[in-house]
């Protein structure tokens, strides 16, 4: 597919750059993780690029690896909620009256509760642990999609099309996926690249409330936290990590939008 | 075999409303009924009712029975190979009727790949002849076109090459000329009328209008809150409507075109 949206390519750029931060971690930092032989809070310089923390690491090399765990949050939590969602949402929206009106509530339920909330349940559940915090946003993620995938399953199924098609003798499966998933699926992608930035967000959010990946994981948020008593004097030590997850963040608003002006067809010009 | 036959057909709403009651009337293959009434009817739902596609809520009772085979209370499965074989429907709206997302040529091509199984070159070409019988200018450009990009009444045309390739051995219409313009009406209804009646299928024509349905069917049945207060061969109602309800949709008819004589001289 050629790109034809200056949203979809900026959108793109942001979050390779955060990816490609992440995977180069698995070949090269600029010094150990646990190195911290560089003296404490040190300013930008030549030694340390972005200066070191208040236990003498390199915050470059902190910021690297806090975007492993940035990546992974988001793909993990689409990964839960992607196939999650739009599954339930999908049962909801066919089903017969009495199950739809029950998943509906439980939803409802699951939206009631913040979503850091409802991740802080699950964390304290379990044991502190990225999967934790990973299956908890997940599971938020899905709430999310899956009552919107019910709403727009529903909008769908009221079109005169999907009445001509079953006037034709198509059978339920060829409907829902010849008909319902295509016209439900650019929704419910730019909602699910929004969710993948509130994921990263959502990670940083429990990590700095002690509840995210534990130590010695590297998270942007457990960073802000660290870096929060010296903002006046080392200011990057906050700036940094922070400008990392809007730049996530933004990128994954960016590439939603652009998914939305890909998917519709007045703005598509055909062949 | 009778092609459709409904005995007693009554369809209730959820809170109990009847909205058709008493509904009788049959069909033989190749026959072309009218159904007429003004809106709120009951002549949609009827339709609906006889390809076992009610909205959610709604019952029926009675008898349909659509080329020898119950509809009422029939399970999904048989009704969807029921379904385009033996009826097709072509709906009033054709903004609507369109998979928004879909090309033309995909459209066309469903209903051929399931009905007639086929694939590849032999499928892209009935696509074009399906098109092109509908008398769709330019089929080739056209089967790549977006619904959207289509005059109303370019997309009925569509809509009715997607149910005419069901090859049913009933199209049921449903007010297909209500939201084009008056010139293309008299087109659409020319184009319907050759079709059916080259390839021998039977035609269930829905309308409000006398003059619409009555130069198409030769059989009329009028409805009235859900009841057939009048049936007839379409000369006879014109000629000499029996129940009140008839007398004025004649008489309306009449008016309007009695206005547009009078406007010509």
């Amino acid at each position: 597919m050629r790109v034809r949206s200056p949203a979809l390519a900026a959108g793109c750029a942001l979050v390779a750059v955060i990816v490609a931060m992440a995977l180069l971690t698995f070949f090269w930092t600029p010094y150990d993780p646990a190195d911290t032989t560089g003296g404490r809070l040190e300013p930008p310089g030549a030694g340390h690029l972005l200066g070191t923390d208040r236990l003498g690491r390199d915050l470059l090399t902190q910021l690297m690896l806090g975007a492993r765990v940035a990546v992974v949050a988001s793909l993990g939590a689409v990964a839960v909620g992607g196939p999650l969602g739009p599954a339930v949402g999908v049962l909801a929206g066919l089903a017969a009256r009495w199950l739809d009106d029950a998943l509906a509530v439980v939803l409802d339920i699951l939206l009631a509760f913040p979503t850091l909330l409802l991740a802080m349940l699950v964390v304290a559940a379990k044991q502190t642990s990225l999967a934790a915090a990973i299956t908890a946003i997940g599971l938020a993620v899905s709430a999310v999609v899956a009552r919107l995938t019910r709403v727009l399953v529903k909008r769908v199924l009221a079109q005169d099309y999907i009445t001509a098609a079953r006037t034709s003798g198509t059978s339920w499966p060829r409907i829902v996926t010849g008909h319902v998933l295509p016209n439900i699926w650019p929704t419910l992608a730019v909602n699910l690249a929004l969710q993948a930035g509130l994921a990263a967000l959502a990670e940083a959010s429990l990590s700095y409330l002690g509840l995210g990946a534990p130590p010695p994981n590297a998270s942007w948020g457990r960073m802000l936290k660290e870096a929060e008593a010296t903002v006046l004097t080392s200011p990057v030590a906050v700036l940094a990590p922070g400008a990392l997850l809007a730049m996530l963040v933004i990128g994954a608003n960016l590439i939603a939008q652009g998914i939305r002006e890909q998917a519709d067809p007045t703005l598509r010009r055909s062949r | 075999m009778t092609l459709l036959d409904v005995r007693d057909l009554c369809v209730r709403a959820p809170d109990g409303r009847s909205l058709v009651s008493g509904l009788s009337f049959s069909m033989e293959r190749g026959d072309r009924l009218g159904l007429i009434g003004e809106s709120g009817a009951g002549k949609t739902l009827a339709a609906l009712a006889v390809i076992g596609l009610l909205p959610r809520g709604m019952s029926a009772s009675g008898s349909v029975l659509l080329d020898g085979e119950q509809v009422l209370g029939a399970p999904g499965r048989r009704l969807d190979r029921l379904r385009g074989r033996a009826a097709a429907v072509v709906f009033q709206e054709p903004l609507t009727a369109l998979d928004p997302l879909k090309r033309v040529g995909a459209l066309v091509a469903e209903p051929l790949r399931r009905r007639r199984r086929l694939r590849g070159r032999a499928l892209r070409g009935a696509v074009l002849d399906a098109l092109s019988e509908v008398r769709l200018p330019g089929p080739e450009r056209l089967a790549r076109a977006f619904p959207y990009e289509l005059s109303g009444g370019q997309r009925q045309r569509v809509a009715i090459a997607m149910a005419l390739a069901c090859e049913p051995a009933l199209l049921i219409a449903d007010e297909p000329t209500a939201a084009l313009d008056t010139t293309v009406q008299a087109e659409m209804l020319a184009l319907l009328d050759g079709l059916v009646r080259s390839s021998g299928m039977g035609l269930l024509l829905i309308g409000h209008d006398l003059g619409v349905v009555a130069g198409v069917a030769d059989g009329l049945l009028v409805l009235h809150e859900g009841r057939a207060v009048e049936r007839g061969t379409a000369a006879e109602i014109v000629h000499a409507p029996a129940h009140p309800r008839t007398r004025e949709v004649v008489a309306a008819a009449r008016r309007l075109h009695g206005a547009l004589d009078g406007l010509a001289r």
